[in-house]
């Protein structure tokens, strides 16, 4: 009985979540389409996809399996890096730009994949903050090693070189990665439909990842070790599993958020990046898809909202920030909360006994 | 020669990352929780040192003991206004209100002191040492840092070991319930040892600046980093696992530099330091706790 | 449940800050379109984090220059700077704040990893820019709208460095310390080796560092142990102070040659000029230089910001009346688009000659890429002195 229950609140929640994703881009791309949208907001539009998926695949790691991750950033980058490489060396082979677009994807999810599989083996050994610093540690090597890299491509193929440009191009070669001055001259393929297409992907490889019995024996992992280990789940092999999952989500967004301007460098991709996206999932609510799909939108917007206040801009920033954490915290209000929220589902619930009692109240979200 | 100096200079540089290491170590050790701030909390330190020596001319040890004192509140007030009120609440909702708290430091001391870079003023002299008919030269400032590492870590294992307010320290981070039924003022304790860690950070931070004499508002969020590494390096919550993590990482910084590459140094820290936790996932001197069901 | 009313609660007041946020977005650029008299003039640059010093200065820099102008009482403009953090993505949000605002010529940005992908966008849009400092190739590459006010590209100021090190038989052995995690030193630095092969100067020893990276101990002593007696430093001034300071720290004493981003380290706060003493570089501004312009310029800043001005602000200042000179000269209009003044702009700039306070008879090729000349510069007791 009980089980069937929360099968039930687990698809209706993300059923609501789905349905908001849906309704905010046929609002938005409806907007963008008469021409009623404002540059600022639209020029957002990209990185907010780009966020929202890594929060969602962040909050895989972080809320649903448990363990603290300060490195998202660095699968963002291997999969940017190597996704805008892909289709820039495949810019004479494939002309349509959004098959290009589709294939940078591709191939940055599959190279995030790797590494976060790679960085799985040591992560399967700690935990808590060790685990927290190797993923940092990892964020680190990647973004030293991308600021060396050189890579050139002409008619025989790719060309590597580390520390200095020995890569020794043919005439007509092009220079892709240029060490520390990243990549230039990205051809911009990323729209907001590609950006919402693939949040709405990363939203059902997680749903259904988190609903299945993969996804309870992660949770259980996440509960208690020592208990699921006992009754014979491999503890191993399904950390690995939601580890490399939410690694090459955060490998996709990569090119997606890259392809949106001309050029990438490899310090973008650092420490505060990662921080930032574990505060949209920590705001957001872990395990709570749609708080990290939410959170990120409105922490992307808040500081462009701002910039009315100029050199406060920042200051008002943090202070928001330490705020809503505050208050989101505070016991007398989230049980002033609860009550109000109980009385509303006793009020919803005589109405409407059926299908969609308490979410009926979340329509104004 | 050349390896005693570049030893002698990691071994500075350590002792630098180990005073910061401390100040995490013990907020970690006793509130469960990574003080991100910790690191601009050495950059406040800096301002007002430098403040008080190159603006209104007041003698060095002033200067030190005006920014221990400045810190010390700040930490309290910190503590009192941003972390005290989430006691109850989970450790990541904390991590994150520090990063706010990190986000505000440096920003407000942006428009308070200007994002334009201050050259720190000399606190300890510029002289040096020659050793071996000088081909070992050591800089005062360097003595001076290594030295107060020295002592600050033997004050802080006397005073958690034998000292009241100590031993509770050691014992809210063991148990802070079973502390609390024996009398111990949690609230209190965890705010005297905000104070200590802030203290130090104002040392940590007059000594940094000295050592590499430029200051602006992001100063500390750098170090900071290397010095949380360090710490989870020696055993997050253990005080001579956070000097040993210190001084380790500061020589093998300076060793990869000199010997590997100077282009992919961090690199090396990081690997190393993945390598260590791998054969001891608990850090250098960790506990290593067992779990029960 | 408690758990799940929770989340609710955050999600909910989650939306409520991003309602805020979006009504504020679409409030902040209204109501500002009757000032059809003056020419908006747009630009982003890093006002906040690590990089602020180059953008409040070219903001300030600026900022002058309009107040200047439109006290004259002819061409009117109307300055807005707006915060990149020198960051790609923050720099596109700014300059996207900008059009909404409804920026007519540009600035572009001030720092080069921003203005790569700001020029990016105002060439799709088709606004005319002007960035005061971002030198890399790329900003200006294939965009026939982005033109540059700084002193050559660092392409050609690592290779006149050599050159000048060469002709005036500077050094014997050279090292080179650069920072490899940033564009403009690795430019600089490539630059440099390359003319440097070319030339047959012998450079001796390579040693990096990076961001955050502030122990020199390691760098200095491969140079001292290679022999250098001259160390060129392709970098910004604030590692170089430390660069010096270490170096007198350990009695090595090399001459030492910088570039334009070393403008700045007289006057930091604190700075012991002697452990400058000697420093070679080629900068195309000096505020201690005695033209009238100049002293009235650096006066000014001094009285409005306190501080001496840094060339990042005098090539901002030079942005702002080199556009006067051109849109005179063009006849241009405020209430003409973008676009009109995009084309009008690409003429302008493309024919004229301007004399600012980094250089006289500045010109533009079509590439957008400025001539000017590059002073040698010698630091003596806390002042530059030409070295000619």
């Amino acid at each position: 009985m009980k089980k069937k229950i929360t099968l039930t609140k687990y698809t209706r929640s993300s059923f609501l979540t789905y349905g908001l994703v849906i309704a905010a881009y046929v609002i938005l791309q409806s907007m963008v389409l008469t021409g009623s949208i404002t540059s600022s907001l639209k020029g957002m539009l990209v990185p907010i996809c780009a966020y929202a998926v890594m929060a969602v695949s962040l909050n895989l790691t972080v809320g649903v399996l448990g363990e603290l991750s300060l490195g998202h950033a660095g699968f963002m980058s291997v999969g940017a890096f190597t996704g805008v490489i892909a289709a820039i060396a495949l810019e004479g082979i494939v002309p349509m730009g959004w098959l290009r677009l589709v294939i940078a994807m591709a191939v940055g999810a599959v190279f995030a994949a790797v590494a976060g599989f790679l960085i799985g083996i040591p992560v399967l050994r700690l935990k808590g903050d060790y685990l927290a610093i190797v993923t940092l540690a990892f964020g680190e090597i990647i973004k030293s090693v991308l600021n060396n890299l050189y890579v050139g491509v002409d008619g025989d193929g790719l060309h590597f070189s580390l520390l200095s440009d020995r890569t020794g191009l043919a005439a007509g070669g092009r220079m892709i990665v240029n060490g520390p001055m990243g990549i230039t001259g990205i051809t911009k393929l990323s729209t907001f439909t590609a950006g919402f297409v693939l949040l709405m992907l990363t939203l059902f490889i997680v749903f259904n990842l988190v609903n299945s019995r993969t996804g309870r024996a992660i949770k259980s992992i996440r509960d208690n070790r020592i208990a699921a280990e006992s009754v014979g789940i491999n503890v191993t092999k399904y950390r690995l599993t939601a580890f490399v999952t939410s690694a090459a989500m955060a490998g996709a967004a990569g090119p997606l958020f890259a392809m949106n301007y001309s050029n990438i460098i490899a310090n973008k991709f650092d420490f505060n990046t990662s921080i930032l996206v574990l505060v949209f999932v920590v705001l957001g609510g872990l395990g709570n898809m749609l708080g990290s799909i939410i959170a990120a939108t409105a922490l992307t917007i808040l500081p462009e909202a701002l910039r009315q206040f100029a050199d406060y801009r920042m200051l008002i920033y943090a202070i928001v920030l330490i705020l809503v954490m505050l208050i989101t915290n505070n016991p007398t209000l989230a049980a002033w909360t609860q009550s109000a929220r109980d009385k509303l589902r006793r009020a919803v619930g005589r109405k409407k006994p059926a299908r969609t009692p308490a979410e009926g109240g979340d329509g104004h979200e | 020669m050349t390896f005693l100096n570049y030893l002698l200079s990691g071994i500075s540089l350590g002792s630098i990352y180990a005073i910061i290491a401390l100040g995490y170590t013990m907020v970690y050790g006793i509130a469960k929780m990574l003080n991100f701030a910790h690191g601009d909390v050495i950059m406040v330190g800096s301002y007002i040192c430098f403040f008080a020596v190159s603006r209104f001319g007041l003698p060095p040890v002033v200067g030190v003991l005006a920014a221990m004192a400045v810190c010390t509140v700040l930490g309290i007030l910190v503590e009192r206004l941003a972390y005290k009120p989430l006691r109850a609440a989970p450790s990541l909702a904390v991590l994150i209100t520090a990063i706010g708290v990190s986000y505000f430091l440096q920003n407000g001391a942006q428009l308070l002191w200007t994002p334009n870079p201050k050259v720190f003023p000399s606190i300890v002299g510029n002289g040096r040492l020659a050793l071996f008919g000088g081909q070992l030269t050591v800089s005062h400032v360097t003595l001076v840092t290594i030295a107060s590492c020295v002592v600050i870590m033997i004050a802080l294992t006397l005073f958690t070991g034998h000292t009241k307010m100590g031993k509770a320290m050691r014992a809210c981070s063991e148990d802070k319930g079973a502390a609390q039924l024996m009398g111990i003022n949690v609230n209190s304790t965890i705010s005297v040892t905000f104070a200590i860690g802030s203290g130090l950070a104002a040392v940590a931070g007059v000594l940094l600046c000295s050592a590499y004499p430029n200051l602006v508002p992001t100063t500390g969020s750098m170090p900071g980093i290397k010095a949380f590494t360090a710490a989870v390096f020696g055993g997050i919550g253990s005080i001579p696992g956070a000097m040993l993590g210190g001084i380790l990482l500061g020589v093998i910084e300076i060793f990869a530099k000199a010997y590997i590459s100077t282009q992919l140094s961090d690199a090396v820290v990081f690997a190393v330091l993945i390598f260590v936790l791998l054969v001891k996932p608990a850090g250098l001197l960790g506990k290593k706790i067992s779990e029960k069901v | 449940m408690k758990h799940t009313t929770m989340k609710k609660m955050i999600a909910f007041a989650l939306a409520t800050v991003m309602l805020v946020a979006l009504c504020s977005c679409g409030g902040g650029n209204g109501g500002e379109s009757a000032a059809s008299e003056a020419f908006k003039l747009g630009g982003t640059g890093p006002l906040t984090g690590g990089a602020a010093i180059y953008g409040n200065a070219a903001k300030n820099g600026a900022q002058i220059a309009v107040d200047e102008i439109n006290a004259e009482g002819g061409i009117q403009f109307e300055l807005k700077y707006e915060d990149d953090a020198h960051d790609a993505e923050k720099a596109v949000n700014a300059y996207n704040a900008l059009k909404d605002w409804g920026m007519q010529i540009s600035l572009g940005s001030v720092t080069s990893a921003p203005a790569n992908a700001t020029s990016a966008e105002g060439f799709a849009d088709r606004i005319f820019s002007l960035t005061p400092s971002a030198s890399a190739p790329t900003v200006i590459e294939g965009k026939d709208n982005m033109f540059q006010m700084c002193f050559l590209d660092y392409p050609t100021q690592g290779g006149a460095s050599a050159q000048y090190i060469s002709d005036m038989a500077l050094g014997e052995k050279i090292g080179i310390i650069w920072k490899n995690d940033e564009d403009y030193s690795t430019g600089l630095r490539n630059s440099f080796v390359d003319k440097a092969a070319e030339l047959g100067l012998n450079v001796v020893a390579e040693s990096t560092f990076t961001e955050g990276n502030n122990d020199f101990s390691v760098q200095l002593t491969e140079m001292q142990n290679a022999g250098a007696d001259l160390v060129f430093l392709p970098m910004y001034y604030q590692p170089a102070s430390l660069i010096f300071s270490q170096a007198n720290a350990m009695g090595y004493a090399p001459k030492w040659f910088g570039v334009d981003g070393m403008d700045g380290i007289l006057t930091m706060e604190g700075f012991d000029p002697t452990l400058a003493e000697g420093v070679m570089l080629l900068t195309p501004f000096n505020a201690d230089s005695t033209d009238e312009a100049t002293q009235a310029f650096v006066a000014k800043y001094q009285e409005l910001y306190n501080e001496i001005p840094n060339q990042f602000a005098a090539d901002a200042y030079d942005c702002v009346y080199a556009y006067k000179q051109a849109l005179e000269a063009a006849g241009a209009t405020p209430d003409m688009t973008a676009e009109q003044l995009n084309d009008l702009m690409i003429e302008q700039f493309t024919s004229m000659s301007f004399d600012g306070l980094t250089g006289t008879g500045m010109t533009w090729d079509s590439t957008g890429a400025v001539s000017k000349s590059a002073h040698g510069m010698v630091i003596q007791d806390g002042a530059y002195v030409g070295l000619d």
